[in-house]
């Protein structure tokens, strides 16, 4: 994507298209331009000039600081909407996305229709870009930056070297199309005119090969190799850059994951704009995934419903289960809501589902009598607890080390821990079964300094008490509190009707942490 | 279930004497209740086996209770509904009631700060507390808890009114004049 970077600032900002816009970013002696718009080019700005050199020539050029990172954002973004071409993207350089096309290519009409399709599809963006397919992922970034047509990559096709496993092989019946003994100079030719600077080497060594002659790739492969490492010898190794380009060393892609996750996908003939294309969509999604889950011994814990815009936009749902599953009909429950709360916006032209989570699931789960009472019925009463109300509502018990009441209930989502496996443990003093999640301030008679509480008053009822027991005094955890934190003492009391309270008073008189004790309200016992 | 009050924890005490701990419970608090009532404190409950749904409203709570009710391998669901919500009518209480016999597992629907109207439960109590029995250690320490519990409705059941107390696995009644003999709260349905 030549132009990135201002294509994308024309978009946001409604400005004349012929105005004489520059981007700029900040340099150490000053602005430096980053792109610049066609007008501008006219005027004689290029990107990484200063500006008040261009300004020099032009003073009417228009200055706007440019956004790298939101351009960085889109290239993300764009990454991943490129997945709709090959499951194997990478970002390259701030401007630059390789796709591994292994085996892809045929599913849209060959590599023409690749390119093809991927031209239409980023012109429909409104994205300029430069497209090129060849057998080393080196020689497909110079060509895309460095070659003279833009347009003329058809001849790419034929550039099937022997070396194709090296980097990006091309789909073996492309290879077997054109059996000739010279394909690895096809590769040759298509690179020698390119200029050494094709081969991403950093411009000291550019500029040293230009002044040794060395002007085109084709010059530099005409150099023996020994001569060549000999006098680079440094970081920037051009023999290495030469042969990554030609195929004669692997370069394999970083982000290549091991195994990637089970994935299925569709694709529409039409844009659906109607709300009920991702349940249908989903019909025939969950069983394919369910294939691959069975095939792989696997069951989702995570999944990703994706549905793939026309303006190149994705939305996303996620469902998380409680344990490990490949049960189509579980997963159609759970993504049903989901999916009809995409939106489609302009329309959806293609859709996946991705088990981002999985862990492994053998195949006696499948009994021939569905077992009424077992941890996976509640767990898929979780999951759809969980689908429907969120994360945060549906929550188990999980018990902290903590003497301090409201910190020793911890809760955890239901969804990331099985709710068997919490084990009981005996605690000093009686608790209560509820505990308000803020404890309320009352006013209390009580015999000072340190006596029996005898009435109080909760939300404006007075409370006559009847019976108490305590204190149980709970010092303030010093390690994890502020220093001023005060010891509750804690009584159980009774009042003359009979209901139970838990109420505590926090510090005592004298102890240098604040004035008079108050009085709170924390539990009701049962 | 009805708490004569909603400042009255009592009803708790009387409900987990009867919940079973062997497979987990579906403690549901709608958001009005956790305020007003407070939330559920673990610690205190005689079993760890337990998830709880904090519901936005009574809508939703119920909601949950019957996907809770439906599922049989719980021990019992607990649903608490502040108020008289508009969404809890004749009809989804008779729902629950419905999908608790066809699964077997309990549902405890508690009120809160509500009228009892119209409901398909097959057994309606109201639960109050009653001042606790002696604790033999200490005088003027609260004891063992106790409850008024009025059966004001019930299928196949005469309503009754009995000072309860709850000792050893079962409940006891508690010396009280002009009420019939308690034969047996067994399964209850609220």
């Amino acid at each position: 994507m030549p132009s990135l970077a201002i294509e994308r600032w024309a978009k946001s900002d409604d400005c004349a298209p012929d105005s004489p816009v520059v981007l700029t970013v900040e340099g150490t002696h000053g602005p430096i331009i980053h792109a610049v718009t066609q007008a501008a080019a006219e005027r004689g700005a290029r990107p990484g000039a200063r500006l008040t050199d261009a300004r020099a020539l032009d003073p009417g050029l228009i200055a706007v600081p440019a956004d790298p990172a939101g351009d960085a954002a889109l290239v993300e973004r764009l990454a991943r909407w490129a997945e709709r071409w090959s499951p194997l993207v990478e970002v390259d350089g701030g401007d630059a996305l390789r796709l591994d096309i292994r085996g892809v290519a045929h599913l849209f009409g060959g590599e023409e229709g690749l390119i093809e399709d991927v031209r239409a599809r980023f012109a429909g963006l409104g994205l300029t870009v430069r497209v090129a397919i060849a057998p080393t992922a080196a020689a497909a970034w110079a060509l895309a930056h460095y070659s003279r047509s833009a347009v003329g990559k058809r001849e790419t096709r034929r550039w099937n070297s022997e070396k194709s496993e090296a980097a990006i092989p091309l789909p073996r019946s492309a290879a077997a199309e054109s059996p000739s003994p010279s394909e690895g100079e096809g590769l040759t030719t298509a690179l020698s005119p390119l200029p050494v600077a094709a081969l991403r080497l950093d411009a000291d060594t550019v500029r040293t090969l230009e002044r040794l002659g060395l002007k085109t790739i084709g010059a530099l492969i005409g150099v023996p190799r020994l001569a060549l490492a000999r006098r680079f010898r440094g970081a920037e190794d051009v023999v290495d850059a030469l042969d990554r380009a030609l195929g004669k060393k692997a370069e394999p892609l970083t982000a290549a994951p091991v195994e990637s996750p089970p994935r299925s996908a569709v694709r529409l003939e039409e844009p659906a704009t109607h709300p009920e294309a991702a349940a249908q969509a989903l019909e025939r999604l969950i069983p394919q995934l369910a294939g691959v889950l069975q095939e792989r011994h696997l069951g989702a814990r995570r999944l990703t419903l994706s549905g793939f815009r026309v303006d190149g936009s994705i939305a996303q749902a996620n469902v998380a289960t409680a344990i490990a599953s490949r049960d189509p009909a579980h997963l159609a429950r759970l993504l049903a809501d989901k999916a009809a709360m995409l939106d489609p916006q302009f329309g959806f032209d293609a859709f996946a589902l991705q088990a981002d989570w999985t862990e492994s699931l053998g195949a006696a789960q499948e009994s021939l009598v569905e077992e009424p009472s077992g941890a996976r019925e509640v767990a898929r009463l979780i999951d759809r607890l969980t689908v429907k109300l969120g994360r945060r509502a549906v929550r188990c018990p999980k018990a902290h080390s903590s003497h301090v009441p409201e910190k020793a209930s911890g809760w955890v989502a239901a969804v990331s821990s099985s709710p068997s496996q919490m084990g009981r443990e005996s605690r000093g003093g009686k608790r209560p079964q509820r505990l308000l999640d803020r404890p309320e301030a009352i006013d209390v008679i009580y015999a000072t300094p340190e006596g029996m509480p005898r009435r109080f008053v909760w939300r404006r009822a007075v409370h006559d008490i009847a019976r108490a027991e305590g204190p149980e005094r709970i010092a303030p955890e010093w390690w994890r509190q502020p220093s001023s934190a005060r010891l509750r003492d804690y009584y159980r009391v009774e009042d003359d009707t009979g209901r139970r309270y838990w109420i505590y008073r926090e510090g005592v008189i004298g102890d240098g942490r604040g004035g008079a004790p108050n009085w709170f309200i924390h539990g009701l016992f049962g | 279930m009805f708490a004569t009050h909603p400042r009255d924890g009592g009803w708790a005490g009387f409900l987990l004497a009867e919940v079973g701990t062997a497979r987990p419970v579906l403690w549901i608090q709608d958001r009005m209740a956790i305020l007003e009532s407070g939330r559920i404190h673990p610690p205190g409950l005689p079993f760890r086996n337990l998830i709880h749904v904090e519901a936005r409203d009574a809508r939703d709570a119920l909601w949950a209770m019957e996907e809770g009710v439906r599922c049989a391998a719980l021990s019992s669901v607990i649903g608490e509904i502040w108020g008289n919500p508009r969404a809890l009518d004749f009809t989804a209480t008779r729902r629950l009631a419905v999908a608790s016999e066809r699964s077997g597992t309990p549902c405890w629907l508690v009120r809160l700060g509500g009228t009892a109207n119209l409901s398909g439960a097959r057994m309606r109590w109201r639960i109050a507390s009653a001042p606790s029995l002696p604790n033999p250690l200490d005088a003027k320490a609260p004891g063992a808890p106790a409850w008024i519990a009025e059966l004001f409705r019930a299928r196949g059941h005469p309503p009754g009114r009995w000072s309860l107390a709850h000792e050893a696995g079962a409940f006891h009644r508690l010396a009280e004049p002009g009420h019939r003999a308690l034969g047996e709260v067994g399964r209850l349905r609220a």
